[in-house]
């Protein structure tokens, strides 16, 4: 399997691309940490996957988008799989009282992961085939008061692959919307966790078999959409009073 | 955070730091060092108080490989790797892992800490004596490299030395290259302590052994066990296979283990075991670590946890001391789930290192305050016969007991003084055996004036 991954130094990412590395994968990664990017890349081929090349790239900046999917596709030639892992937590209270800092923060984890979209519904329709992976989160599915900024930029991910699926479809292009639950990550490391925790390999998982038997839209892991059901049925009356 | 270990006693109240890597961890431990004392943590598998402290430094993002030579058999790795990631890695290399311990979710920098054993103890000693090195973060914020040849002390301190040392950042391990993945396993039964310990000298040169025991059978039956052989089958199919566990999900009420159920299970185990066949070829994952299929095994024993009590007693003596020790348990009314009897070979040189040339046994007993004073006098049993217990799995042994049995304690502590004079790493556990405890006392005696 020949797999691009964009973020691919945060734990999801990482984990996921360890999966496919014992397969003996074929990969290219892109993370912004050049040193932790290297490390990675020994650690995959010690895993047994084939590094096809790595860059290092700072996602929120648009402009260099064209040109790091182009180094990919020379380099891995087809793509089976784009999986995109960026994004980052944002200061909730920070982005209420300053629209630079929400404006930050719907960039990096929406906008920017547009950017890419479009570049890749284009070398996929001319592809014929593949999957796009993007992670987004269920704080999407609903605006929750604690993270309504991080909510709305993965939600706007979301709403945007909907419609994307549906135009790759008659290309045979299939798009996962992955939405993890609280994850015990790095991005995470300030958070008490309880026991809806889960682990990025659990997550990594779920991702692979949502991939592999062509999913559209997963939770992960899985009981999490029972969870947003939940959440999502809540009528907007009595939802505008809770505070979680 | 509350943080216990895997015997879930004792628990205290713990800052977890988890760095990315060598660089944040030497951030963190700067910033840190004034909050109190720090131990590096794998994961959490030692059994007591080892890997507690007010910080702990988790090697948890320390996760990932530096090189593999193939030719060589030899594997570089973070100390945070766990070691079913490196047998799979292994594998997959047409190699193995040369000394696995009883769990393959320890990670390399803990099996180095507490210089683990297998059932090959016999044949290829412990963890550390296939340990071609390993960068050492001193409290001093320093990395340096460790090995027999090279900072030659600090490689011997280290090497069992619970982490006092400083936090191994990555380690250089020699794998093995063997005839294959898959296990000849032979079960002996044995009707009694002194047939067990026949059997297992008459198969010394078998490369793994270990013996279950029936605890809770007394009188003739004493020590009556089932011993199981292994040999690495001539098979050439390298392979990992995945078998799916059953998870405990919940924290089981402790009430449910007691000496009527444990003595149903044992017997009615050794009774099952001398029904089936005698000899059978398995994966390795169920002859190393049958326990590992049992996810959470530790909450069965309830809220108030458990302690795992191993020790080791000198060949001569092993027949009697072990006797005396498992009448004392049978007199008690105490029983373990799983006692398991394991003979060492000779000791290496390693400051701290538990094994020594004779006789291990493990108990589990699930916690209850009537169980302190009967271990106190398993502990007299232990000392008086030249023995000593397993850091790992200790969670109150005292330090008189630590200091009796650990003959190089002093020059550990001389080292340890040299490397790291204000006590920065340190546990509960090394504050209870006398290692670490001066900085405290420092602190309650500026209190004091």
């Amino acid at each position: 399997m020949r797999i691009l991954i964009i973020g691919a130094t945060s734990a999801i990412a990482k984990a996921t691309a360890r999966l496919y590395a014992e397969t003996g994968a074929e990969l290219f990664l892109i993370a912004r940490n050049e040193a932790r990017l290297e490390q990675l890349v020994a650690d995959l081929e010690v895993r047994g996957a084939k590094i096809s090349g790595h860059l290092s790239l700072d996602i929120s900046k648009t402009i260099g988008h064209k040109k790091a999917l182009e180094t990919a596709l020379n380099s891995l030639e087809k793509i089976d799989l784009a999986l995109i892992c960026h994004g980052d937590l944002p200061d909730q209270a920070a982005c209420e009282n300053s629209f630079k800092m929400a404006q930050k923060a719907i960039n990096v984890n929406g906008l920017s992961t547009i950017s890419l979209l479009t570049i890749f519904a284009d070398t996929f329709k001319s592809q014929g085939f593949g999957s796009i992976a993007v992670i987004t989160s269920v704080a999407g599915d609903r605006g929750r008061q604690p993270n309504f900024v991080y909510g709305a930029s993965k939600a706007l991910v979301s709403t945007y692959l909907q419609g994307l699926r549906g135009v790759l479809l008659p290309h045979g292009v299939h798009v996962l919307d992955i939405k993890p639950g609280l994850v015990d990550s790095p991005m995470t490391a300030e958070f008490e966790k309880g026991p809806l925790w889960s682990s990025p390999e659990l997550v990594a998982k779920s991702i692979v078999k949502g991939v592999s038997k062509k999913r559209l839209v997963i939770y992960a892991p899985g009981y999490w959409r029972l969870i947003m059901m939940v959440v999502v049925s809540i009528p907007e009356i009595i939802f505008q009073r809770l505070k979680f | 955070m509350i943080l216990d270990s895997w015997g879930r006693y004792p628990q205290t109240i713990a800052t977890v730091l988890e760095p990315l890597d060598g660089p944040a961890l030497r951030r963190l431990l700067k910033a840190h060092t004034s909050e109190g004392k720090i131990i590096p943590r794998g994961a959490g598998r030692s059994y007591g108080d080892s890997a507690l402290a007010e910080l702990v430094m988790s090697s948890r993002f320390l996760d990932g490989f530096l090189s593999v030579d193939s030719d060589n058999g030899i594997i570089h790795c973070g100390a945070g790797v766990s070691l079913d990631t490196v047998l799979r890695i292994a594998i997959l290399n047409q190699l193995f892992v040369p000394v696995l311990p009883g769990s393959k979710f320890v990670t390399v920098g803990g099996a180095i800490a507490a210089d683990v054993h297998g059932k090959n103890h016999h044949i290829a000693g412990s963890f550390c004596d296939h340990v071609v090195g390993f960068n050492l973060l001193l409290s001093s914020g320093e990395a340096v490299y460790c090995s027999e040849s090279e900072n030659t002390d600090l490689f011997h301190a280290s090497c069992g030395g619970m982490g006092l040392t400083g936090v191994i950042l990555d380690a250089k391990l020699k794998l093995q290259s063997v005839p294959g993945v898959f296990i000849n396993r032979q079960s002996i039964v044995s009707e009694n302590l002194a047939s067990t310990f026949e059997i297992l000298e008459e198969n010394n040169t078998s490369t793994y052994s270990v013996a279950w025991l029936d605890c809770l059978a007394q009188d003739k039956s004493l020590g009556r066990s089932i011993i199981f052989l292994g040999n690495h089958a001539n098979n050439p199919k390298f392979e990992t296979k995945i078998r799916r566990g059953f998870n405990v999900p919940v924290t089981t009420p402790g009430f449910l283990l007691n000496k009527y159920s444990m003595g149903l299970f044992n017997s009615s185990y050794f009774n099952f075991k001398k029904l089936l066949h005698k000899s059978d070829t398995v994966n390795y994952n169920s002859y190393f670590f049958p326990l590992d299929n049992i996810g959470n095994w530790n909450r069965l024993y309830g809220r108030d946890g458990f302690l795992q009590y191993q020790f080791v007693v000198p060949s001569e003596t092993a027949l009697k001391s072990i006797t005396e020790v498992l009448k004392k348990v049978s007199a008690a009314g105490k029983g373990s789930f799983l006692s398991v009897l394991k003979k060492f070979g000779k000791a290496n040189k390693n400051w701290l290192s538990f094994p020594l040339e004779g006789y291990t046994l493990t108990l589990d007993f699930k916690r209850e305050k009537s169980l302190f004073p009967l271990l106190d006098k398993l502990d007299e049993i232990v000392l008086r016969h030249g023995g000593r217990l397993y850091l790992a799995k200790d969670a109150r042994m005292t330090e008189s007991t630590f200091k009796q049995s650990y003959p190089n304690w002093e020059k550990f502590l001389e080292l340890k003084k040299s490397i790291d004079p204000e006590n920065i790493f340190g546990s509960l556990q090394s504050d209870r055996v006398g290692l670490t405890g001066e900085k405290d006392r420092k602190k309650k005696d500026r209190k004091k004036a």
